[in-house]
């Protein structure tokens, strides 16, 4: 499965705080550039030969579902033109109603799973897994489409068994279609030293191909 | 008029005259299937291949990438005894001397450029021939250049219209070639001499005179066709009777006319499914096997490859990698809904794998979103493995030039056999706009080019006062631009009138007078800075304007944003317009294209500081491109401001070569064959007009350049053509390179 040729839309502003994140600069929620839901909207359409029929308009960030407001209409707007609607998450947040009426618009959640055991992760990303997890649920009662993903953080992420732990939670959900190991790189790592700020894994290695062919294998992909 | 060589093939109107789309669509058979019944190279194909890599290398090693000259014989149609690469391997015969890769001379088009060439290469012109063409014999050149006036000489050596064909041969026509095939010789010539009847009139006007003359000309040329191939053993006489001597016959008209002119282009035309036609005869009545076919045509695009001409070094960094276009034009669909894509438009494509890459033939697929999903994956995934294939719009040009066309060149639609053109290289546009500041000084020498006009004085550009001067500084060059032209197409047809082209004509055609620009992006970015960030001037102590500062940010081309980009296209319409107030040569239809080859370096090279920052020499972007690195939003927006470009207004193409890393464009083999289908379709939907398809990784090229001794078959797609990644100059290879390379969608 493809996913085609994307509009990709970078919603700025995260609620996490991610050791390995390539994108440090789309963290404070006040930063971006403002833009209306009419003006994207239009930009959206003159690319819609291209994205249309198979592919999208993804969004990405930051953490999009913080602008939950503007996803309802954006999505809606781009449901009734028949365009592929997608997210890209972790799936941190609660299940309000707002966030149902975005899913229910969404034709494929990118579901990051930052860490499957909670201590671990409240120390990889801030906060512990049981939102992401739960909203990972949610998604499979609902069957609405899911690419699980994981960023592979040698020392962090890659305990063989966590990974068999994250296996068994993956297998326990009906909606997956892929699952996708992606391999931690430091190319953000500028972007950390210009804001001045320390990089968390200053000393850990980018993830080799070795190490995914292993995580892999766990994972049976 | 029937012929036994037509048994099997159905009736239509191409029997009582010449119509060879006619017995196209009554005869070919479309084809939506899939590439599985292509087949391996034959023995015989590999170790003819194998010989011809062994001249290509020792071409290579030789003085200048010259393999050899034949000094002595004036090269026409008949004038070399028949050579072979090795005759019992060969299945497809004829070069253009009696060796291949060895160059012959074409002195009618211009002595000196023959004598410059051969001493480049060490070699020198016969005396017998140089005293024939310095004391008894005029060319095109000495012709054109009794004609120029004081102001094309000076808007020549300026460089403000530039690379012009009056020292050269103007190329760019396409001979019928399969007339010779379906028709065979005798009959063309038949017809020919029932045109001079219809131009036995009462009165011998001026026009009447020329085109009998020009018609017992084409007669002899096609004549003279017979005795080429007779030399060969064939008798080509009469139409041909099976599929190998219908790519011969058609191969000996291409032959005819390579022989007799080297012009900047000499394209092929539209073949393939017309060839399909008797390979399906063939197949079908069990004499021909699917190896035996795909044999056939991997020699015939081997003799393809091997076509060369002299030319000199200048003329290389103009155009540069030895690019001759022969230009085939494969796909497309029928105005009855009916794919044109045939079994043979495969085969033909198929080349690309049974002899590796190779920049000629210039493959060219005329795209339809309707074409066959099969074959837009085919050529899509041949697209990405070899750099080699350009696209254009067929649902684009369908509209206005039918479905029998062919591109001549890069990017010019002609009708096969009913159209030509009158190739008129282009106008510097940027030098223009600086000329418009300057008053008509040149900005590099200070010279006054151009009448004097009243120069810009301000401090800071005012965008009203820059586009009212830059208008009258248009006029101007488009004045001088027609006048160039005319004298020019005048010289040509006089002294070096392409008699075996014209033969595979009709008598009453289509002629355009194809001008061009260069320098489009970097007018309209300079033209946007000045209307939305601040211009200063900075001048020397003689008020010539020499550089400018740019005071701000400005929308610039290429990133979709309507401010700047209706800025080009009114660039594009406003010139056209001013074309067409003058008159041209033979009534020709005023046309425009925005292709600069690779020239858009020389042109640059010659062009100072423009308002948009660019610097003095930095080359233009090639085509219709936007100027290299200011395209920061992504391969889709330059494809929508280069859409928006008006083809109605720009009628011979709309240049644009992209560049893509294979990892860019997807992760497998098959999203990146999907996502390259997506971005055709969606392009080619909102009315682009071309798109040269480059998938390589920068490293890749930065180590051909290092090493091109690993890289011997590394082609990639410039401006409009395809070349030898190796054989380009330094400069070229460096403006590749620094080019965008999306590593964006």
């Amino acid at each position: 499965m493809v996913l085609g040729i994307r509009f990709v839309l970078f919603l700025q502003g995260c609620h996490l705080q991610c050791k390995y994140c390539h994108n440090r600069d789309t963290w404070d929620l006040n930063n971006g550039i403002y833009k209306s839901l009419d003006e994207i909207y239009e930009k959206i359409l003159k690319y819609k030969n291209y994205i249309c029929p198979n592919g999208g308009v993804t969004v990405t960030g930051g953490e999009p579902l913080l602008q939950i407001h503007f996803l309802i209409e954006l999505f809606k707007k781009l449901k009734h033109n028949n365009i592929h609607t997608c997210i890209d998450t972790s799936g941190m947040i609660s299940l309000t109603d707002d966030v149902k009426e975005v899913l229910n618009l969404t034709d494929l959640v990118l579901l990051d799973i930052k860490h499957i055991d909670n201590d671990k992760c409240k120390d990889l990303v801030g906060i512990g897994n049981k939102l992401e997890l739960d909203f990972a649920r949610y998604l499979s009662n609902n069957n609405i489409p899911v690419w699980i993903r994981q960023v592979l953080v040698p020392g962090y992420t890659d305990n063989e068994q966590d990974l068999i732990k994250l296996k068994n939670f993956i297998s326990s959900l009906n909606n997956v279609e892929k699952i996708e190991l992606l391999p931690y790189h430091d190319m953000g790592k500028y972007k950390w030293k210009k804001l001045n700020l320390e990089y968390p894994l200053e000393n850990v290695p980018p993830a080799s191909d070795e190490d995914i062919k292993r995580a892999k294998k766990i994972l049976g992909i | 008029m029937d012929f036994k060589e037509w048994d099997g093939f159905s009736s239509g109107d191409w029997k009582s005259e010449i119509n060879v789309r006619d017995f196209i669509q009554h005869n070919y058979s479309p084809y939506e299937g899939d590439s599985k019944f292509l087949t391996k190279p034959t023995e015989k194909t590999q170790k003819l291949w194998n010989e011809v890599l062994d001249l290509y290398k020792k071409e290579h090693d030789a003085p200048g990438g010259v393999l050899d000259i034949d000094t002595k014989t004036v090269s026409t149609i008949n004038s070399h005894d028949a050579g072979y690469i090795d005759k019992d391997l060969e299945q497809i015969v004829g070069l253009q001397t009696d060796k291949p890769l060895k160059r012959a001379i074409m002195p009618f088009g211009g002595i000196r450029i023959v004598e410059k060439s051969c001493e480049a290469y060490g070699r020198k012109v016969d005396d017998e021939v140089e005293k024939i063409f310095h004391n008894y014999r005029k060319t095109h050149n000495d012709g054109v250049f009794d004609a120029y006036t004081p102001d094309i000489r000076a808007a020549r050596s300026s460089h403000l219209i530039t690379g012009l064909p009056d020292g050269y041969g103007r190329g760019r026509i396409i001979g019928d070639y399969r007339r010779v095939a379906l028709y065979g010789v005798d009959y063309l010539i038949e017809c020919k001499k029932q045109d001079l009847d219809i131009l036995n009139t009462d009165e011998l006007t001026e026009n009447i005179i020329r085109e009998r003359e020009e018609i017992n000309e084409q007669i002899r040329a096609l004549d003279s066709l017979k005795q080429m191939a007779e030399k060969y053993g064939y008798d080509i006489s009469k139409p041909a009777s099976n599929s190998k001597e219908a790519v011969q016959w058609l191969y000996f008209g291409y032959l005819a006319a390579i022989k007799d002119q080297n012009g900047a282009a000499m394209s092929l035309g539209r073949t393939s499914t017309f060839l399909d036609i008797y390979f399906e005869r063939d197949l079908k009545n069990g004499i021909l096997t699917e190896e035996q076919a795909q044999e056939i045509m991997d020699h015939f695009i081997m003799k393809l490859r091997l076509v060369r001409f002299l030319r000199t070094p200048e003329y290389n960094e103009l155009f540069s990698g030895d690019p001759v276009w022969v230009t085939e034009s494969i796909g497309g669909m029928g105005i009855d809904g009916r794919t044109l894509v045939t079994k043979n438009s495969y085969r033909l494509l198929h080349s690309l794998e049974n002899l590796g890459p190779a920049p000629e033939p210039n493959l060219t697929v005329l795209w339809s979103t309707r074409l066959p999903e099969n074959f837009k994956k085919y050529v899509t995934g041949l697209s990405i493995k070899t750099s080699s294939i350009q696209y254009e719009n067929d649902d684009l040009m369908r509209i206005t030039l039918g479905d029998d066309y062919g591109i001549a060149c890069c990017v010019s639609p002609m009708k096969i056999g009913k159209q030509m053109q009158f190739f008129g290289a282009r106008a510097n546009l940027a030098k223009t706009l600086l000329y418009a500041i300057n008053g008509g000084r040149d900005e590099k020498t200070g010279k006054q080019v151009t009448p004097k006009y009243e120069p810009i004085t301000s401090e800071y550009l005012d965008y009203d006062e820059v586009i009212e001067k830059f208008d009258t500084m248009m006029d101007y060059v488009a004045k001088i631009y027609i006048k160039a032209l005319n004298a020019i197409h005048y010289m040509h047809d006089k002294y070096s009138y392409e008699a075996i082209e014209m033969a595979l004509h009709d008598k009453d055609i289509i002629r355009t007078m194809a001008c061009g620009i260069a320098g489009l992006s970097v007018v309209a970015d300079s033209l946007s800075a000045i209307k939305y960030a601040k211009v200063k001037v900075i001048r020397d102590e003689n008020n010539l304007a020499i550089d400018y500062q740019v005071e701000g940010d400005f929308p610039k081309f290429g990133n979709d944003d309507d401010r700047v980009d209706e800025i080009a296209v009114n660039i594009v319409k406003r010139f056209l317009t001013k074309l067409k107030r003058h008159q041209t040569y033979r009534n020709s239809i005023h046309t425009l294209s925005i292709l600069t080859i690779t020239s858009n370096v020389v042109y640059g090279k010659a062009t100072g500081n423009t308002p948009d920052g660019r610097r003095a020499g930095a080359p233009f972007g090639p085509g219709a491109n936007p100027l290299h690195g200011r395209d920061t939003n992504g391969a889709l927006a330059v494809m929508n401001s280069i859409a928006k470009l008006p083809f109605e207004q720009a009628e011979d193409g709309i240049s644009y070569t992209f560049s893509i890393t294979p990892g860019t464009l997807g992760k497998t083999e098959d999203e990146r064959i999907q996502n390259l289908v997506t971005m055709l379709d969606g392009y080619f939907s909102q009315t682009g007009h071309h798109i040269n398809v480059n998938v390589f990784d920068r490293k890749l090229l930065e180590d051909a350049m290092e090493h091109p001794e690993k890289y011997p078959q590394l082609t990639i797609r410039v401006s409009g053509y395809a070349v030898h990644f190796t054989k380009l100059t330094r400069e070229q290879q460096l403006d590749v390179i620094n080019r965008t390379i999306h590593e964006k969608i």
